[in-house]
Parts: C-alpha cells; structure tokens; sequence
C-alpha cells in the first residue's frame, strides 16, 4: 500500500465503480440494520487502510495514515444507512403493520414491492384498491396506517422488528444511474474510491456511518472518536430541476442534474465553514471541474452532527444530486458522480494546513 | 457605555459569518483581557484572571450573532430570492432594508397577496436591489444581509436591531472593563451561531469545561399591549431579570440563589424570568460534558427579533452592576 503521490493516481469513477455502486445499491441497509452495506465496505477498504474499525454503534471507522510530517486530519463521512419500514406488528396469514424509518412518504409506498428481512423476502405494500374507494376518497392521500405489508402467504421468516426496503434493482441507462438508496451509496462508493487513493500529506480518517436519516446519530460519535481538523461529509441531495407548472421560473430546484457536485452554504443543520467552501470552489475552478451551490434552505447531513463536536470542528458537505431519493427509485449522473469525486479528490491532493490559517 | 451599544448594534454579523463584529468586539476588549483566542467556530474566548484558591472556571457567554436572511436565488429580473437565518419572522421583513456583508443594500417586498388575511409565506417575498436585470448583480446564491437600520436613543429607551445580543456583548465588555479583581478564571466567550441553534456555545463550553456557565442574553417582555389576559412577568425597567427557566433550560436552583442574593445585597431591583420558549447558550453550557451549573442574567426587550429590538438603559447599567458584584467575590454554591 502506497500513498498516491501524483495526480495521475487520483481515482477514477469508471466501469468497475458503477458495478461496485450497483451492489451497494442493491444492498438493504435501512437505519439501525446497516450489515450487509458495512460487509461490501470493509471488504472494499480493509487493503487499503492502516486502521480499520466498527465502533459501538456500526459505523465503520478507517484511518489511512499520509507518510509527509505535519498532517492534517481530515475527516472524511459518507452514511451507510438508507430510508424504509419496519415490521411493527403480526396480523397472522402474511399480514404485517410496519413503521416509517426516516424521511419517507407514504405517498410514495402505494403497492410497491419490497425487500423484508436479511433474506430480501418479496412483500407488497397493499392498500384499499382504486375500484372500491369513493371519489372523496382518491382526494386524500393514504397514511402509514391504511397499508398493510402482504407477504402474500402466512411465513415464519418475517418477525417483528424486520426492515423493509423497495425492491429495486439497479440500472445504469445511458448517461444515468437509477436505483434505490443512491442516497447515500454514491457517497459510500465515493468515499471507498478516496481511501483507496488517498495522498500522502494528510491522515485521511474514513466514517462509514450509520443512522443518519434518523438524525445523524453515527457521525455524532464517529466524529467525537476522530477529533479531526477538518471534515467533509459526502452525500446525496435532491435535485427538482423540474418544469415549474404555476410561474415562469423554477425557484426551488435545490440543485440540478448535470450541473456537478453540489457544495453546501447553509441547511438546516449547518453553517458551512466560509474558507473551506472558498477552497473548494478555487480548486473546482482551477481544474475546470464544474459545480453549483445548493440552494441554501433545509435538510441537513452529517456534518450538521460533526461540526459541533468537541471544540468545533470546520465542516463542509458534498453532495452528488439526484432526482427523487426516499422513494423507490432515484435517478443520478454518472457525469455528476465523477466530477464529485474529483472534485474532492482535488481538494485532498491540494489540501495544506493554510486552508485554515485564518480566523472563519 | 450607549456609544459602545450604538458601534455594536451598527455592526454586521449575521449567524456563520460574525467577522466584522468580532473585531469589533476584539478592539473594545483587548485592554482588559490577560488573552484572547478564536477557535474552530469563530468563537472570541477572552480570559481574565487566573483563579485564586477560592477561584471557579467561569464561562460567561454572550452571542455576536443575529439574525439575517441568505440568498437563495437571483431570478432572471435580477430579483433575490432568501432563506433565514435564525428566527426571522415575514411580518417583520415587509418594507424592511436589509445590507448585504458586501455593502450592498436592497429593500425586502412581497407578490400580490391572494388572501389578505393570511400571513405571507418567505416564498412571496423578495429583495429589490433596484436592478433591471440580472447580469450586473452585486449578490449572488449563499450571500448574507442583516436588517438595515440605525441605533435610536430615546434617552431612558434604547432601539435597534440585533440588541438580541449585542446588549448582552456590551454588558459584558463594560463589565470586563468595571471589574477590579476577581478570584475566578473568568472565560468570556463572544459565542457565533447562537441563533441557529447555540452552536458556538455547544463547541466553547467543551473546550473551556467550566465549574459554573452564566450567559447573558434579552428576554421578551409582557408590557406591551396585548388582548390576551395571561402576559409575561417581565417589564422594561424594572430590573435585569434573573432566568429561572426557558423553552431549553431549568435554570440551576443554585444559580439562580447566587444572583438573587447578589442583587438583594446591592439593594438592587431585580425580575424573576419564566420565558415559556426560545432559549440561550446557558443551555450549552449546562448541557456540555458531563453537566456544569448554568444560569442566565437577561435584558428585558421588547419586540425581539425585529429591525426595532427596544431595552432600558437602567437594566443594562444594573445588569453590569449586578455581574462586576458576581464575579468580585468567591462563589459559594
């Protein structure tokens, strides 16, 4: 294992990272069950790092040490652990009432298959079919308590306390990914590329982490365990760059597909540090990789938890856009991906203590 | 000690971006503090005295930050769009003028209202920077504006906007100034990122891990008319107010003893505060590590959160009073 000493080295998102996406993609690792992501990462990373760990709560916690004098920590996370359901009570013949883990809306689980349990056993989401509701009826959207999971038969492999994820495979179509749970498996693949290529001059400390769509509660403590001098959270955010039907201009795109990664000022859980933002965009500019800023407003990611840890840690978040996360399918570019990673790669290769010599 | 407020309050610092106040702030201090630090948030941490024997680990904490809004877009006309920072409220922005940290100034308006009796949503409103298009715009997505308006001296009545802390900054910069001696390692912390969340608070009180927290901060009033029979037990001039709880925090017992003793020795007229939301960074610090002793000495002000924040020029006097009494002596809990 050597440390990456020149920019030829720097990783590359290509054939064999879409195939490493699309197992993770396919991979359930709803909050709180994240296994079977945490298997494909440590396999990925255990070569290639000089520290690996899974500390109390899951959150895999990999440091690869720079060989230079005077590094820099940098702290680097990307969250394991996706939206879904979990299996709250048995109504006996196969019927099962389930809970919302995360951000998820019911409106987007109307019949839809699902993968149950470790096994991926097949479920449909069952709801009042449209024959027999009552016009008044198709007006109001369902809640959580009008479906039932229907596993199609009475079964003793699904028990109380299951999750569930939708049952989409994995596409890459033309200039696009489709799949499920791309929030946050592109930032996961992102970041199992960086601690594969990371550059001598820094101690790249890698948090995997875990329950972060239930309020950032891995990062909390991967963060408070790696006390780095900086950190950048990758993730996925919304893109709506969709026709506005009701004005002449769509105001609240968020982000948009195509237009690069996308670097945070402000959500709703953090400030972002002012100079390293500034560093990220003279380093995207100087490489001619194209970003956007997101729009400012809600949401939050990791960094929302990091950068209050301890004594303050400057943070700042990337995140690949994508169009519909938190249902059943969302759509990304590849294009967006690759300049993500190189953005951050860039940043990396470039970074010195100076970034942070002045006061924020 | 008003011509201290007015250069605060005439200050810009919106939450994240507190540089230009905090040299400002930096400038008025350096000759009382024996060091002066800013760490990874922004935080200005002054120290004064080492600690005797019957010495505590003070942390006193007031925040540099107010509230502003962020751009969220520039449309094609050249008109912003804006996000909040902090609890910003719509009804205060309408016809307001905010000033961007570039210097740049614009008024906030709103679309035509459909339904006159709802409240606007930030979706309606707009900054106008009097453009006629959008290429040669000064701002552009993630800048950040305050609210743009001058300090007014109404003689016993002080008005301007950000008083949400800066009083709070000023009692503790002429206290700074006032104090003789003191027993204690006083830590005074000039915190960012208070109205986002107690941000910088939560990361200084982990680092400073002090025996006792005190912030000072302005509380709402009930003095002001009003239709609603139950109000507020807090008036404008009738004494700081000593914090007993808030919407975060159960203000120690002990605490809240200390500073009442304090201001009945001094003869001192005093108020008790029950604020049934919001909260300050007294809830960091009480919060941090392991648990530390947290109170809160507050200045009545009315109209919080507005262009026009208005508190009494004899609290703030008294407030400092009663604190330089606080920190002269060994705290015996």
């Amino acid at each position: 294992m050597t440390n990456m000493t020149d920019r030829t080295q720097l990783p590359r998102i290509g054939d064999e990272q879409v195939e490493l996406l699309e197992r993770l993609s396919n991979a359930c690792a709803v909050s709180g069950d994240e296994g079977e992501v945490r298997k494909i990462v440590l396999e990925e990373i255990r070569p290639h790092a000089d520290d690996v760990k899974v500390d109390a709560l899951g959150n895999v916690l990999a440091t690869r040490r720079g060989s230079s004098e005077r590094r820099l920590c940098v702290m680097l996370a990307a969250h394991m652990d996706e939206v879904g359901l979990m299996i709250t009570h048995d109504e006996s013949d196969g019927f099962y009432r389930f809970g919302i883990v995360g951000g998820l809306s019911a409106i987007d689980l109307t019949a839809k298959v699902m993968w149950v349990g470790k096994e991926h056993i097949p479920g449909v989401i069952g709801v009042k079919p449209v024959h027999l509701t009552e016009p008044d009826e198709r007006k109001k959207p369902f809640s959580v308590d009008d479906f039932r999971l229907d596993m199609g038969s009475s079964t003793d492999k699904v028990k109380v306390g299951d999750r569930a994820t939708f049952a989409t495979t994995f596409v890459h179509q033309g200039p696009s990914l489709r799949g499920k749970a791309l929030d946050n498996r592109l930032g996961v693949a992102t970041l199992i590329e960086l601690v594969k290529h990371s550059p001598p001059h820094i101690d790249l400390q890698a948090a995997f982490t875990v329950q972060e769509e239930i309020g950032l509660r891995g990062a909390r403590v991967a963060a408070y365990a790696f006390n780095p001098d900086l950190a950048i959270i990758l993730d996925s955010t919304p893109a709506y760059d969709l026709p506005a039907w009701d004005v002449d201009e769509n105001l609240r795109y968020n982000t948009r597909l195509g237009a690069g990664p996308a670097i945070y000022i402000a959500d709703s859980g953090t400030l972002s540090d002012p100079r390293l933002v500034r560093y990220l965009m003279e380093i995207a500019a100087a490489n001619k990789i194209p970003y956007q800023i997101r729009q400012p407003g809600g949401g939050g990611t990791d960094a929302g938890a990091v950068h209050k840890q301890r004594e303050g840690i400057p943070s700042v978040s990337v995140s690949i856009p994508g169009r519909y996360h938190h249902s059943s399918a969302a759509i990304a570019r590849l294009s967006d991906w690759q300049n993500t990673c190189n953005l951050v790669a860039n940043a990396l290769f470039d970074l010195t203590p100076q970034v942070l010599a002045g006061e924020r | 000690m008003k011509s201290l407020i007015q250069k605060l309050v005439e200050s810009s610092g919106p939450s994240g971006y507190e540089g230009q106040i905090r040299s400002v702030v930096r400038a008025e201090i350096e000759p009382y503090a024996d060091e002066l630090r800013v760490d990874a948030m922004g935080n200005l941490i002054a120290r004064k005295g080492t600690g005797g024997p019957d010495g505590l680990k003070l942390m006193l904490a007031a925040h540099i930050d107010e509230i502003g809004v962020m751009v969220t877009q520039v449309d094609e006309n050249g008109f912003v769009r804006f996000t909040t920072l902090g609890g910003v409220r719509a009804y205060n922005c309408i016809g307001g003028r905010v000033r961007f940290l570039n210097g740049a100034s614009g008024v906030i308006s709103l679309e035509p209202l459909e339904d006159m009796t709802k409240m606007p949503t930030f979706e309606q409103l707009y900054i106008d920077l009097g453009l006629s298009g959008n290429q040669d715009s000064p701002v552009s997505i993630g800048d950040v504006a305050v609210f743009d308006r001058p300090f007014l001296d109404l003689g016993a009545r002080l008005v301007a906007k950000s008083m949400d802390d800066r009083i709070g900054a000023a009692v503790l910069i002429e206290t700074m100034h006032q104090l003789k001696d003191t027993p204690h390692a006083l830590f005074f912390v000039f915190s960012v990122q208070e109205e986002v969340g107690v941000r910088g608070a939560t990361a200084a009180a982990f680092g400073i891990d002090p025996d006792l927290g005190l912030a000072v901060d302005v509380t709402a009033t009930g003095d002001t008319p009003s239709r609603t029979k139950v109000r507020m037990e807090v008036s404008l001039g009738m004494g700081p107010a000593i914090k007993v709880r808030d919407g975060g925090m159960l203000a120690d017992r002990r605490v809240v003893d200390w500073m009442v003793r304090a201001a009945e020795k001094l003869g001192m007229q005093y108020q008790l505060e029950i604020l049934e939301w919001g909260s300050t960074d007294a809830r960091a610090m009480q919060l941090t590590r392991a648990g530390v002793p947290a109170g809160c000495l507050s200045i009545p002000c009315r109209y919080v959160h507005s262009p026009s924040e208005m508190v009494d020029f004899n609290d703030v006097q008294r407030a400092v009073q009663l604190l330089v009494e606080l920190l002269s002596h060994p705290v015996n809990l």
